[in-house]
């Protein structure tokens, strides 16, 4: 019969048509604006109604995520806040498309460069979000960011102030890696001291 | 968006009216009418294109927001979505589909290439950043940025228009059309007729 | 499992003694000719020696030495490795050359390329314009000592970032505050744009008469740049006669954005994340290409684990690029966006792994020189595994459902746009455009890289070569891989993922190296040739997507003009690659 295929077509057609009203009926009410709802719809027995309803429903972003960086500052006992970086360059040496500008600062009296950058401008309008910075950088003092929502009016260079943002807020984006990194690093000082006192 | 959203406040309405009466501003319905029914231009150039694809698609609707009609044409069109790096063999096409659109119109430069060269600026044929010729309202860093973040940069332009007034709109203005650009020529380089004479006085 | 048939190594410097001699520079390989012996030299290959798919053309600039050589790789269809020969040519204009197009008509658009970018005239070209830079532009900006107008240092990282970064703007240095600079004697006054006069002067050549004699006008066309189908900026000129086609041009170029120039600045680590940007939709197999042709020079091996990783993550590329090809096909077959929405959900599942794994959705930037980035962090096992045992053949034989037996779909792509295997191969199409055309020839089995020889899967051929049979080998090839990511992830063992530690200042002997690979579209190529320097010398990517345009113009004459976008779709391009 001329005209089967497309009737195969459509029956292909009405099967996922009447999918989203069987799937809405069969999690009744919890299909929607729950988590659990939305890990369904993004998994591999996903069926029916497919859509994440941004803004009401945000995608979970998985932990390897990069958007923009930003500078990783430590909290001490008085509250004050020291950046973790030393100005060493690398990020922005390895950086592709050149997009860092790093300042280091000069101890005025001895002329001899101290660890901490005086200034340190990302041009997000040219960032490529590729995540080399962050991969090699040897003091964990820079990392991807999860914020994605940075639409605005005017163009956008960030300076040190808006780029430093707590350890804390670091370990609750990426608590695997972050983990990680604490753990070697307290090895390492732990190797130290113990090399230290058989010195001694 | 309901009706208890354009009220303007100070006013009582009776409760079973609640529902079914407004009391507001031209400004606002004007708004309304224009923010939920903006009509893209089908333009992807590069990688941010397919990006804006997938935020079309199923998952990520953009009809939820009435952004679905595409029109190829940039005479049905509101919104020229500039995703993808703009290059100079491009910069006359852009500029003469902007000079088609009919007013109300506005520009999102979507992704790192558009808002200001991205990656690509130190290359011999990319443009800086497509506010070199062209105005922008709203600017969506990324590369490619992902398909929520492009719907969050459409809310703020949503955002934006509630706030424009009837009053001091540009295409309601006495005066000169203020907004069409006059078209770069492709010489030995980019030419922008409105830099003739920084042009002359270098070359001198 | 089948071993490709052996080919046996040819000495050519024996077979030719009197102008081919072999190229002995320290790393390089292959053998360099005296031009003007290039054509014979040419056809005894293709026609004695079996040489007959000639996949790349490229140009390099020796600056300062007193040399500029055009470099060519000729594989057989039967498998085996490749016959590299260059041709040398002083550096004083012009530069002549005689080219290949009559012998291998699969050399027009590179051709134009490197006259577009270097400056070298190849003479009998049938149609010599620039092809990626408008005509009237000046300078050819490959050449070594053409600086561009944002010019810092010859090479990265720049001095002007660290440790005095003060933050200025690349336009603020420039005195037009763009990215813009006039040849000295440039008047704005008194200069007149020449305009399309050559590309339409190219097209008038054709004239025609109508079958009863009546003498009639053609009227020319010009689809795009901006158009409503999803394949990117991309413009055709049309010669019409009513409604059928009489000659076809492409015009490109409105997405170049200079990856070879950048890629001579950069290191070879900073090139990984502009790679992804090539083929935007499968941007894992471009790192592929890219980190093999780099390792190739290195002469490091990769562990076990990360080759079995770099097997799955390009075979799921291969099913999230034919998801969107397919998709679009349809878009210009006429079913306004239902398919495409089917299969970009598919689609957006895979993407969710590639941003658990890599950390971007498109712009993975995931491998690096000797293994891979980062490790499958967890449930990223148990999720691939669901998708590729249970999800993907489910949905794969919707799609053969839904579409394949449509009434519509088979009266519009049975038998148009056909192209014959002898065509195919003699314009240097690869990929599914040539194996829709009956030729078995898959990189993957003819001249196999990474571990690809120890999995069971077939080769996607169909007999015809019309836009039927490349829908039907690309769904085949969805078959086929989810069979390949099968076997993969049985067989994942443990053990690290990178040779070496991770560094980033990566040192590359002195050499050149052509690394390629079976991407989606065809294949990709990497001819990357460094001097010992943190940057490579001359970096070029042999794009699947520009040479299969090739034979564009030569699928389309006599047809009608519903059709064109049609064999576009077929032919699956991608600007990125197509401009670069």
């Amino acid at each position: 019969m001329y005209g089967k295929g497309i009737l195969k077509g459509l029956g292909v057609t009405i099967k996922r048509y009447i999918d989203t009203y069987v799937d809405d009926i069969r999690w009744m009410g919890k299909r929607y604006y729950k988590s659990e709802g939305i890990a369904h719809r993004s998994s591999k027995d996903a069926r029916g109604i497919f859509t994440v309803q941004y803004p009401e429903e945000k995608l979970p972003v998985p932990e390897e995520f990069r958007f923009i960086p930003f500078l990783v500052y430590d909290v001490g006992e008085n509250g004050e806040q020291t950046l973790r970086c030393t100005s060493c360059g690398i990020c922005s040496k390895v950086c592709p498309p050149q997009c860092i500008w790093i300042t280091r600062t000069t101890n005025p009296a001895t002329g001899r460069p101290i660890p901490d950058p005086a200034e340190f401008y990302i041009d997000s309008d040219i960032c490529m979000n590729c995540g080399l910075c962050a991969e090699y950088c040897p003091f964990d003092a820079i990392k991807m960011d999860h914020d994605y929502e940075l639409a605005s009016y005017g163009r956008n260079i960030l300076n040190k102030q808006k780029l430093a943002k707590s350890a804390s807020y670091y370990e609750s984006i990426r608590p695997f890696n972050s983990a990680k990194e604490n753990q070697a690093r307290s090895a390492k000082i732990a190797a130290r001291a113990s090399a230290g006192e058989k010195t001694e | 968006m309901d009706v208890k959203s354009i009220n303007t406040p100070g006013y009582d309405i009776p409760d079973d009216l609640e529902n079914q009466v407004a009391i507001t501003t031209l400004d606002k319905i004007y708004n309304w009418g224009r923010s939920a029914s903006v009509w893209p231009l089908m333009f992807a150039l590069a990688c941010c294109g397919i990006e804006y694809i997938c935020a079309q698609a199923s998952r990520f609707d953009l009809s939820r927001f009435g952004m679905e009609v595409t029109r190829p044409s940039p005479r049905q069109s509101d919104l020229m979505l500039v995703s993808g790096t703009v290059t100079k063999k491009m910069m006359p096409t852009i500029v003469r589909l902007y000079n088609q659109m009919p007013e109300p119109k506005y520009v999102i430069a979507m992704g790192a290439c558009a808002s200001g060269g991205g990656p690509f600026k130190e290359g011999y044929n990319v443009v800086s950043g497509i506010d070199r010729y062209i105005p922008v309202d709203v600017y969506i860093p990324g590369c490619p940025p992902t398909p929520q973040a492009l719907l969050n940069g459409l809310i703020k332009l949503q955002e934006k228009i509630s706030k424009q007034s009837l009053k001091t709109v540009r295409w309601y203005q006495k005066g000169e059309d203020q907004a069409s650009i006059p078209v770069p020529i492709l010489g030995p380089d980019l030419i922008d007729p409105r830099k003739i004479t920084l042009i002359k006085n270098n070359q001198a | 499992m089948t071993t490709p048939t052996p080919v046996e190594i040819l000495d050519l410097s024996s077979i030719f003694p009197n102008f081919v001699t072999k190229d002995n520079r320290p790393g390089y390989s292959g053998w360099i000719l005296d031009k003007k012996y290039l054509l014979e030299f040419a056809t005894k290959l293709r026609d004695e020696y079996g040489y007959d798919l000639l996949t790349s053309v490229t140009g390099v600039d020796y600056y300062p030495d007193d040399r500029m050589e055009v470099v060519y790789h000729a594989f057989k269809t039967i498998g085996g490795p490749v016959v590299n020969f260059k041709v040398q040519l002083p550096r004083q204009d012009p530069i002549e050359v005689p080219s290949l197009v009559s012998i291998y008509p699969g050399v027009e658009l590179q051709e134009r390329e490197i006259w577009d970018l270097f400056g070298i005239v190849f003479t009998g070209h049938p149609d010599l314009r620039r092809i990626l830079m408008w005509e009237g532009f000046s300078g050819h900006p490959l050449r070594k000592d053409w600086k561009e107008a944002y010019f810092e240092e010859e090479s990265k990282p720049f001095k002007s970032r660290w440790p005095e970064g003060k933050l200025i703007h690349a336009e603020d240095n420039n005195k037009f505050s763009d990215n813009i600079s006039y040849p000295k004697e440039f008047d704005p006054e008194k200069w007149v744009p020449e305009g399309e006069a050559a590309l339409y002067g190219a097209l008038a050549k054709y004239e025609h008469t109508s079958s009863d004699g009546i003498k009639s006008d053609n009227i020319v066309i010009n689809l795009g740049p901006q158009h409503p189908s999803t394949h990117g900026v991309f413009r055709v000129t049309v010669v019409l006669d009513g409604e059928s086609i009489v000659n076809l041009k492409p015009v490109m170029g409105y997405l170049h954005r200079n990856h070879e120039k950048i890629g001579e600045r950069n290191t070879f680590l900073q090139n990984m994340p502009y790679t992804d940007r090539l083929d935007y939709l499968s941007s894992l197999s471009n790192n592929f290409g890219y980190a093999l042709a780099v390792e190739k020079l290195m002469n490091i091996a990769v562990p076990e684990r990360a080759e079995y990783i770099r097997v799955i993550m390009a075979e799921l590329t291969r099913i999230s690029n034919h998801c969107m090809a397919l998709g679009a096909l349809f878009n210009d077959l006429g079913t306004f966006f239902t398919p495409l929405i089917y299969l970009l959900e598919e689609r957006e599942l895979i993407l969710d792994i590639f941003e658990a794994v890599t950390g971007s959705r498109m712009m993975c930037n995931y491998f690096r020189f000797g293994g891979v980035a980062r490790d499958l962090p967890e449930g990223t096992y148990e999720k691939i595994k669901g998708l590729v045992f249970e999800r993907l053949p489910r949905k794969i034989d919707e799609i053969d459902r839904f579409m394949s037996d449509n009434e519509i779909i088979r009266s519009r792509a049975v038998g148009q746009g056909i192209l014959t295997a002898e065509d195919a191969i003699r314009y240097s199409a690869t990929g599914p455009l040539l194996r829709a055309s009956g030729v078995p020839y898959d990189i993957r089995k003819a001249d196999p890289y990474g571990i690809y020889d120890r999995f069971d899967f077939d080769i996607a051929v169909r007999q015809n070569g019309d836009i039927y049979d490349r829908y039907l080998v690309r769904l085949e090839e969805l078959r086929q891989s989810v069979r390949i990511i099968q076997q993969a992830i049985k067989g994942l063992p443990g053990g690290e993922i990178q040779t070496g530690k991770t560094q980033y200042q990566v040192r590359v002997p002195a050499g050149e190296s052509y690394g390629r690979v079976e991407s989606p579209k065809g294949e990709l190529g990497f001819y990357v040739i460094s001097t010992g320097k943190p940057s490579p010398w001359r970096y070029h990517v042999r794009a699947p997507s520009f040479i299969n345009l090739t034979p564009y113009g030569y699928m389309c004459k006599g047809q009608k003009i519903a059709d064109i976008v049609a064999i576009l779709g077929s032919i699956d391009i991608v600007l990125g690659e197509v401009d670069r």
